[in-house]
Order: C-alpha cells, then structure tokens, then sequence
C-alpha cells in the first residue's frame, strides 16, 4: 500500500515540474520572487564555470520547493517577492551615503570608524585603506603557501577543483530552504586554503575585504586548514553592516583536517531592519580542533546556530558565543554539535543578554551518534534579563545513543540585580555605566576569547546597546 | 543646620519600598573627622540606616533631611553621594563577574574624580593599600568579591576605601563573621583612615572588637528604628560589659 501511495504522490509532483518555460518564469515571478532569469544574470556576472551554473538553477528549484522555516521566530516581515530584486541589486546597490540611516551613521561616529571605511561598511565605499591591509596581509599569509582570496576568483584558479569538491558539500541546498537560496544566488565571500602543517601566526580578517567585490548578504565563505595547519579568522566587526536589502543569507563551510586547528571568530552588528539567516558548519577529523567565537548584535530576527560535526576519533570543538537583543529584535541563537568520532568532546559556552522587551532564545543540539563511543559534552548558557519587559528562553536539545557519554548541561536565566548596581553606584559609578559595567562583566568570558581590539569594540558595542544609542 | 557639619541628619524616618516603616526620626550631625559609632541589638534598624545615607532606591525617606557637606542630599542618588565624598562599605558586598578588582576600583576613582588615572601610580597606591590590609597581590586581578571568603570581601571594601578616601565613610558591620586576625588587619586599615587621612567615620556594629584601636566621639544607641541614647566613647565599653539591656 505505501508503495503505491509513493507512486501517486510521485506522479502528481511530476505534473507540477512539467511547464512551459514561459509559464514558469511567470509562476516563478508571482510565486516566489525569483526568477531562473535572476539567477542566470548572476551567474554571467560572475562568469560561472558550468556545474555551478547548473548548481544555482537546481539550487533555485529546490528553494522554490522547499517550505519556510515554522519552528523559529517570525520571518512574516520578510518580503520574499523582492528577493528577486535583492539580487538584482546587487551589482548596483552601491547606494549614496546621504541615504545611509542616521542611527547607522551616529553608531560608526561613536564607534569611532574612520569615514572611508564607514562608507565602505555601508556600502556605499569605493576604495579605503584596509583595501592596502588586505593585500599586504594577502601577501605576507601567501609566502607560507595560505591561500587567501576572494570566491569568485578561486572559482576559475588553480584551486577550482578544490572548490568543486567542497562547495556546499557540508551545507546542502536541500538543508532548507535559505540554503536552497543561498546556492541559487550566493555572491562574494572568502575563500582560505592553509597547507598541511603551516601555522599562521596573524589572524586573517575578512574585516579588511568587505568592500571587495559583492560582500554582502549571500557571501559564501569556504575554509580549508589541512592536516597539522592552524589559523585563526575573524569575521565582520563590530561596526553596523548595513543593506539595501533587509535579507542576510550567508553560508560558511569550514573543514578542519587531521590534526588541524581552526578558531573561527565573529561580531554581527547587522543592521536592524535585517532578517539574518546564516549557516555555519565545520566538519572536524580525527584530532582535529573547531573553536567558534561569535557575537550577535543587531539585526531584527536572526536564526543562528553554528554547527559542528566531529567526525573524526578525539576530535575537539569549543563554540563560546553571546548574543544581545535588544528592542524589537527576536534573536534565536546557539549552537549545534554532531559527535561521531570516539572520544570527541565539546564545550558550549553562551551569553544572551536581552533589553527593552527584546527577545534572546538560546537553541542548541548535542547529538552523540552510537559510533562515538567514550564522547564528552558540556553545555552551560546564562540569559540576563535587564529589565522586566524582556525575555530570555533556552531550548536545549540533547539526543545521546551511547551509555557511555559524558554530558552536563547547565542553564541559568537571570535579571541584573538591583543592589549589585546600587553597590557599584554607591563607588561613584553612574547607573548607565554600573549596568553597563555588569553586563561587559557578564559577557567577560566571551570578550578575553577576542583579540584585543575586538574585544574592546564588543565592549563599546555593548555600552552603545545598553545607552540606548547601538 | 551648623556650617561645620560634614553630615547632619534631621528627624529622617524611612520605610523600605513605602510599605515597612522602619526608622523613625533619626537625627545625627557628624562633623569633619569625627567617629561616630551606632550601635543597637539585631533588626534595630542600623544597616537600614546606612542604605539610606547611601541613597539605596529601596529605602524611602517618608520625614525629614539628609545634608552632606551642606547640600540637601535627602533626594540625590547613590552616584552623587559618593562623589561628594561619602562611601559604604557593605556588610555582604556583591559578587561582580568579569571585572577585576582592581579595575573596579579605578573605574570608581575616575567617575569620582574625572581625572585620567594615572597607572603606574595607581598601581602603587594600591599595592601599598593591600599590604597595610594583608591582602595578597594576586587579589587585585580577581574579579570583584567572587570565590572571595568573608574576610577578604571586608577587606576588599576597607581597600576600596583607602584608595578613593572620602570625607565620611559608613562601615556596616564590617567586622561581622571575621576572626580576631582578620578583625586586627580591617581595623588597622580603618585606623590608616581615620588618623592619617583625617576621614569621618560612622561604624555601625552590634560587637566592639573593631573599636578598640579607634578614637571615639560619640556613642548612638538605636533600638527598635529609634536612637534611644547618645554618649561618648566611654558608652562602648559599658554595652560591651552590660548589652543593650537598660536600653530596651
């Protein structure tokens, strides 16, 4: 019986793929936004080799059969009819910086960017100093045989196999259906390959290549760190990232060889009009070490959780990462782990801080496979609340198949106390900068894991947010 | 009021959160340099005093004035009270993650000054602070009061009183739950307050072992939200040979 009723439902999803090709654009247009039309433009602008081409329409296809997402926060005021046109701005959407918003602009003012690269971060920049950065550290990585550029131009190098091989194979389209439109539209981002045994001894700042060609909210970024390598790279600053488009889409695929470490650090201020929809994933070899470092600041809705999969035998990952919501924003965040390997181990460490009826939802999933015998995992999350209109939830997911995992888990959610600021006030401490002084005291642990001019910034951004003014 | 008064206290009742009154027309008036002690059997009220004269937002002044060097200071927030000069030094001070000791301390001092710390000699004073408390170095780099045992939080808070040196500083039950050691070492950070820093002091306590190395001008006793006596320093060794009986 199930045999047939696979067969009927086969054959009616057959008569739905069966269209003209005038009717499809059409229906593609009305439907959904996007059009194969779209996605073709973008993949001549890029001058895509073939395969990716075909991936980017077939990636198109799945997205218009892929259903959104209905577990998380609310996407309704996400307007999918103009994902067409999201795209197509792309190539032109460098707009001017008189239409930059005003609290964006207040926000790099306080921060204290220099103008050119405020215009670059808005973009609306052409050419700025970190572009010189850049190609100097481009340069210098490169005489230890790191690769570091940009995708596109990768994509038609020396290392297009390479990229074939690995493009989208950790994050499938089919995983959903913001991946489906990832693969079907993505544009800019980073690609890094660190050969076997090489250590990198400067972090490598994605930061200093914004303004390169199309990093905005479909960049793909794909790392490589091969056996025995070791790199550090840091993503996006603590400086608002604003768009055109309110859509954030971006895919990062990081594989981590034998015996290879990988630190992979990020501080997201999107702007907050954004729907920040991003997929990180790393695949992790026998010894290999993941660390994630990420910050979540602004936005207007994010679904964030970075995923790891330790497949390989005493392979390690330690994701440490904070998130502040702070009025109308409904930031869903945390991470996920996949242990295969015997005697893998994890660490999760995170901080959600939410203010002005903000909304901060710690997610996670520790998923220990019966293959990885003798697995270690931890789970700590601390929610604070700063005020009694916000709100903080923790939905932690374990699904453990072996009966000899070691697993802890603690969650703690809690309101900024009134007598600790009155102590700190009672020292001279205005009452702004005491619950400030909490909270960056609270974030503490995420902040040391920074190099220090990031952590200096996060602790800025978190005075900014706490003063009203992010 | 009297123009040499550094705090004066006028007929001042106070309920915590407008519901519980708890204190009831309490005057004091501390000039420069003196040392003032209340005293009073548990739950008379003494710590509820001290929040008060702090400015703590849950303690409400429903009568009566504070003045602190002159100024109405009955409405003024805790911040502007410190800066002033006052300080507290809390009977169970809080645990604050993620920042150190040290740089709380400095933090203080900037927002009561204004002024640009210098660290090199910030460093030194502090040092030389910690050695007159017995406080291990190391304690500069912990976070403030966390994993600290009661001694060393008491000590933490006569540290930080000696680095931003107030004109009158509040100590409430600063000798609670320590041994006699550790009684010895805060008094003797009180006494560099007290004699070399000319600093005004209201200790409020319900022992007397953190007396014995002060100086004492005068003696409250504070019963059931009230002060029922006033005396000199001598009034210390009699409640500590008779208790508050004949007060009650």
């Amino acid at each position: 019986m199930s045999d047939n009723k696979m067969a009927v439902a086969d054959i009616n999803h057959s008569l739905y793929d069966f269209k003209d090709i005038e009717n499809e654009q059409d229906f593609y247009r009305m439907e959904e936004g996007l059009s194969r039309e779209t996605v073709l433009k973008v993949s001549e602008e890029k001058n895509d080799p073939d395969w990716m081409r075909e991936f980017r329409l077939q990636c198109l296809d799945l997205y218009n059969r892929i259903k959104m997402p209905n577990w998380g926060p609310s996407i309704e005021g996400l307007d999918m009819d103009k994902i067409s046109s999201y795209v197509r701005h792309k190539s032109d959407m460098k707009g001017k910086w008189e239409d930059v918003p005003e609290d964006i602009k207040n926000t790099f003012e306080k921060l204290g960017i220099p103008q050119a690269e405020r215009e670059s971060l808005a973009g609306v920049g052409a050419q700025y100093d970190s572009e010189l950065v850049y190609h100097n550290v481009r340069d210098e990585v490169a005489a230890q045989g790191v690769i570091y550029t940009d995708l596109e131009s990768a994509l038609r190098g020396e290392y297009a196999d390479m990229i074939k091989s690995h493009f989208m194979k950790l994050v499938p389209p089919t995983d959903h259906k913001f991946a489906a439109l990832h693969g079907a539209v993505w544009s800019g981002g980073s690609f890094v390959y660190v050969p076997q045994n090489v250590k990198v001894d400067i972090p490598l700042q994605s930061y200093f290549r914004l303004n390169a060609a199309g990093a905005g909210q479909f960049e793909h970024t794909l790392i490589i760190v091969d056996e025995g390598a070791d790199l550090h790279f840091i993503e996006g600053c603590s400086a608002p990232k604003y768009n055109v488009a309110n859509l954030h889409a971006g895919c990062v695929e990081l594989y981590v060889s034998k015996n290879a470490r990988l630190r992979y650090s990020t501080i997201e201020n999107w702007s907050k009009n954004m729907y920040n929809l991003n997929t990180k994933r790393a695949l992790v070899e026998d010894g290999g070490i993941m660390e994630w470092v990420s910050g979540s600041f602004g936005s207007h809705t994010s679904y964030l959780y970075p995923m790891t999969i330790l497949k390989g035998e005493g392979s390690k990952m330690e994701f440490t990462g904070i998130t502040f919501a702070g009025k109308g924003q409904n930031l869903d965040t945390g991470a996920k782990v996949v242990h295969q390997g015997e005697r893998t181990s994890s660490v999760i460490n995170t901080k959600s801080i939410s203010k002005d009826g903000g909304i901060g939802t710690y997610r996670s999933s520790v998923i220990i496979q019966s293959t990885a015998k003798k697995a270690k995992a931890s789970v700590s999350c601390d929610s604070l609340m700063l005020d009694s209109i916000s709100r903080a939830d923790t939905i932690p997911g374990m699904d453990i198949r072996t009966n000899d995992a070691d697993v802890g888990h603690e969650a703690k959610i809690g309101r900024i106390s009134d007598e600790a600021i009155f102590y700190l006030m009672s020292r001279g401490i205005s009452e702004e900068d005491a619950k400030a002084m909490i909270v960056s005291g609270f974030a503490n642990p995420v902040s040391k894991e920074l190099p220090l001019e990031y952590a200096v910034e996060m602790n800025n951004l978190i005075r900014l947010e706490m003063s009203g003014n992010g | 009021m009297s123009d040499t008064s550094l705090l004066q206290v006028q007929d001042l009742s106070v309920s915590i959160d407008n519901e519980l009154p708890i204190l009831h027309n309490i005057s004091l008036d501390i000039k420069p340099g003196e040392t003032h002690v209340l005293m009073g059997p548990n739950g008379a009220g003494k710590s509820t005093l001290g929040f008060t004269l702090m400015g703590n937002p849950h303690y409400c002044v429903t009568g009566g004035k504070i003045f602190f060097d002159g100024e109405d200071i009955t409405d003024t927030s805790a911040d502007k009270r410190a800066k002033a000069g006052m300080f507290l030094s809390f009977q169970n001070p809080y645990e604050v993650p993620g920042i150190t000791l040290s740089s709380f301390i400095r933090n203080a001092y900037h927002a009561q000054t204004g002024a640009p710390v210098k660290l090199l000699a910030f460093q030194k004073s502090l040092k030389a602070a910690m050695q007159i408390l017995s406080m291990d170095e190391s304690y500069a780099d912990r976070d403030l009061n966390v994993g600290f045992s009661g001694g060393e939080k008491k000590k933490a808070e006569i540290l930080q009183l000696l680095m931003l040196n107030p004109k009158l500083a509040i100590l409430d039950e600063t000798d609670s739950g320590l041994d006699v050691d550790a009684v010895r070492t805060v008094s003797k950070g009180i006494e560099e307050y007290q004699k070399k820093k000319d600093g005004a002091l209201l200790v409020i306590t319900h022992s007397t072992k953190i007396l014995e190395s002060l100086h004492v001008d005068y003696t409250h006793v504070l019963v059931k939200g009230g002060i029922v006596h006033t005396g000199d320093g001598a009034l210390v060794d009699e409640i500590n040979a008779n208790g508050f009986e004949r007060f009650i």
